[in-house]
């Protein structure tokens, strides 16, 4: 099974050609094809989990090489490792999950058939993602995933704010992806190839330029920049929640997001090459982590908290992995565990978004609304939910014994040399904690602040409610695989290098258990209790306030600092289209015009002129020469005796031909003058012919 | 041979001459009959003096004599169809065969 991993990505592509070429007509069918082929790809990955697992993750590479030539080579090909095998489990199962639960969440959608066909494509083109082993098919999946991303964000297409958002982060991830390309140009040029231990061992042994490393590191990250929202390419993250709940948890926060986090961390040999371009790396996950998590305090939508949220996550992955380049840049044994850290939070995190985006989902199912000022109490209707809500929670915030709690410890402990950057990590644990439960407390308890919408919501049915409760699941028992007392943990599984064993921090554990609990409870004092007034804080903070609520005003910068100034060039240039560019367009036209109008004139009198004079002078000569057809029969008798008697002279002296031939002509000149003459004097006399 | 060859000659131009000059299509049939005549004078002419044993120049000679005979047929009948549409046969009248 293993050697056929590459099937893997097969069975939805399967799904997406069937449902679209034959299914499409039979709803039912189309869902059905789609979610069996997601789980044989599930059964398909778990046996690829299993057989690496008896290898104890050591990697295995097919390939088949298409153009091999020394200054570029490209393959088909699979890497599997322990990353590929963990990243196809979480990849195969929250697709699984989501496609159930969209069973459910999409009832009575008009475009059902394509819906599912979006996602069979966006699970194929992810899985492909994972499996790739060189740069040039991560990148050609890369844009899949951009493709089917923008295709879902904008399913509800009717709506002019989905279009939009569709385009907005579309054209947001392109900026991103021309980075990208053009990092895997430096490769190209430098190293020959694009295969990933090829590209690696030549970033390794030096045969690459260490600034041309770098250079070519940051490129590549730009493209996991603009796929993982990271700023300054994040914003249109939040956007993308237009598109259907469910396309939000699989691919706008447990997956394709997660595409970038997954190439920092398969590119990582790349990006440790150089320090400064690990610690770009880093600063820019922070950054992000830090800008998201302030706004995601104040949003008032449910999804778009989340979506921060997410951006706030990917961003401490990122920093995690990018300060493990940096360690590793400094020292090549280095002991940090930002590499296990950011790879592990990669897949809990995974598991307890999609829950909270598919609880956000089975909420917005109910009450008809995203806004959680209009929620409240909700968990007197919705139990499961609630439930499989809170576990979520609890787990994104770090709580013991919750996944979440041991992929944000290691990520802590992976900025234990950087005393800035775990500063800010604590801050951000503590705002995660808070702002999560905010969310639950709004959305869950106290008394329901539209009587009406609460008076209607009731619990999800069972297709929904089952992902959920499997999920929820996950959220709790997934991070148990990584424990820090375990020897052969996760750690030893997904590693980069060479095997990693590391040991339990209790100073850690308990201080980042305090950040969270403390968080937790200023939530609860405060939208629970409602001991302390949020609207005096707001109040008392305002510029703080506004400032997270308008999201720092980045949509507000961009309109301002790119948008209009485009928008008034694109004016320019249609100016100067409309007239520079139109006018000599036309004036051509208008030139070639004249100037066939003056080659007709030629054509008319000159080259005709010539056709017809040449007819004319024929016309007029044999009008000339007809009269030696005079019908005298004697006359031609004493022509065919001067010939004669011309060629023989001719033959026996040439000049007196010449001599000859004037005496000939001179007489008949002669004899004709005397016939005109005797002709007219015959005028006069009688004719006799009868 | 000289004596022959001379002869042959001025037959020759007299005819030339009458076939030129005569109004009269008999006189032209006549003078044609001259210049037949001048080139089988030749052809004996020349057989005699330089043909060795071969007969070929007398032979041909006889042809021409009867070719001669049946072209004068020929001639003839065209003048007197001649006579009876112009009421003459003078050719200068004759030239309506032309462009």
């Amino acid at each position: 099974m293993l050697e056929k991993a590459f099937f893997i990505p097969f069975y939805p592509l399967l799904a997406f050609l069937v449902i679209v070429f034959f299914t499409r007509w039979k709803e039912k069918l189309s869902s059905g094809i789609s979610i069996a082929m997601v789980l044989l790809g599930f059964l398909h990955s778990l046996a690829v989990l299993i057989a690496m697992l008896g290898r104890d993750g050591r990697p295995l590479e097919l390939a088949y090489t298409f153009i091999d030539h020394p200054s570029i080579k490209l393959e088909l090909g699979m890497w599997i490792d322990g990353l590929t095998a963990v990243m196809l489990m979480v990849v195969t199962i929250v697709s699984s999950c989501v496609q159930i639960y969209s069973l459910g969440y999409m009832k009575d959608d008009p475009r059902w058939s394509r819906y599912y066909s979006y996602l069979s494509l966006f699970t194929f083109s992810m899985l492909g993602l994972v499996i790739a082993n060189n740069f040039f098919m991560i990148f050609i999946f890369w844009e899949l995933v951009g493709l089917t991303s923008y295709l879902l964000i904008g399913f509800w297409f009717e709506k002019k704010s989905a279009s939009d958002a569709g385009k907005k982060a579309f054209i947001t991830t392109r900026i991103g992806d021309l980075g990208f390309i053009v990092g895997l140009m430096i490769l190209v040029a430098y190293a020959g190839t694009l295969n990933y231990q090829e590209v690696f061992a030549k970033v390794t042994s030096g045969a690459i330029p260490a600034n041309i490393i770098a250079l070519a590191g940051v490129f590549v990250f730009c493209g996991a920049v603009g796929k993982s929202a990271q700023f300054p390419l994040h914003v249109w993250l939040p956007d993308a929640m237009e598109g259907p709940t469910p396309v939000s948890a699989l691919i706008h926060a447990a997956t394709m997001v997660a595409a970038g986090v997954y190439l920092v961390a398969r590119a990582m040999t790349l990006f440790a090459g150089s320090a400064s371009a690990a610690m770009v790396i880093a600063v820019i996950g922070m950054i992000t982590s830090f800008i998201a998590a302030t706004i995601a305090l104040t949003q008032n939508d449910i999804k778009r908290v989340l979506a921060y949220s997410t951006c706030s996550q990917l961003g401490y992955m990122i920093m995690a992995l990018g300060l493990y380049g940096v360690d590793l840049a400094h020292d090549p044994h280095t002991h940090s565990v930002g590499y296990y850290a950011g790879t592990f939070h990669l897949m809990t995190h995974a598991f307890f978004k999609a829950l909270l985006f598919l609880g956000a989902g089975s909420v917005i199912h109910a009450v008809h609304t995203n806004d959680i000022n209009d929620m409240g109490g909700l968990s007197k209707k919705m139990k499961i939910t609630t439930t499989t809500f809170f576990i979520a929670s609890l787990s994104i915030a770090g709580i013991f014994p919750l996944s979440g709690f041991w992929s944000k410890d290691e990520i802590i402990a992976a900025t234990v040399h950087h005393p800035f950057f775990m500063t800010v990590t604590l801050l951000i644990a503590f705002m995660t904690a808070f702002y999560m439960f905010r969310l639950c407390f709004m959305t869950f308890t106290g008394e329901p602040r539209d009587k009406h919408r609460f008076e209607h919501a009731h619990e999800s049915p069972k297709s929904m409610t089952g992902p959920l409760i499997a999920l929820a699941f996950l959220s709790v028992f997934a991070g148990w695989v990584g424990l820090p007392w375990l020897k052969h943990g996760f750690s030893w599984f997904v590693y980069h290098g060479e095997h990693q064993v590391h040991h339990p921090n209790y100073i850690l554990m308990v201080v980042s258990t305090v950040v969270a609990l403390s968080g937790i409870g200023l939530a609860y004092l405060v939208y629970y209790k409602k001991a302390i007034s949020a609207d005096a804080i707001a109040e008392r903070f305002k510029p703080l306030y506004k400032l997270s609520f308008n999201k720092w005003y980045f949509d507000e910068i961009y309109d301002a600092v790119i948008i209009k100034p485009v928008l008034g060039f694109t004016r320019v240039l249609w100016w100067f289209d409309a007239n520079i560019i139109d006018g000599a367009v036309n004036g051509s036209g208008w030139l070639t015009v004249k100037w066939s109008d003056l080659k007709m004139w030629f054509d008319k009198y000159i080259i005709d002129g010539a056709v017809n004079g040449l007819g004319y002078i024929c016309q007029a000569g044999s009008w000339a020469l007809k009269f030696i057809q005079s019908g005298s029969v004697q006359f031609y008798a004493l022509f065919m005796l001067g010939s004669a008697v011309g060629f023989v002279i001719y033959r026996v002296t040439p000049d007196g031909f010449y001599y000859y031939l004037a005496g000939v002509v001179i007489l008949a000149l002669a004899r004709l003058l005397s016939r005109i003459s005797r002709t007219n004097r015959l005028k006069t006399e009688p004719d006799i012919e009868g | 041979m000289l004596q022959y060859l001379a002869l042959a000659a001025i037959l020759f131009a007299i005819g030339v001459f009458g076939v030129l000059t005569r109004r009269n299509a008999i006189g032209i049939l006549m003078s044609l009959e001259l210049m037949f005549n001048a080139v089988n004078i030749n052809l004996v002419t020349f057989n005699k003096y330089v043909g060795g044993d071969v007969l070929a120049g007398q032979i041909f000679s006889l042809f021409v004599i009867v070719i001669a005979a049946a072209e004068a047929v020929v001639g003839l009948a065209i003048v007197l169809l001649l006579y009876r549409n112009w009421r003459g046969i003078d050719v200068d009248r004759i030239n309506v065969m032309k462009w």
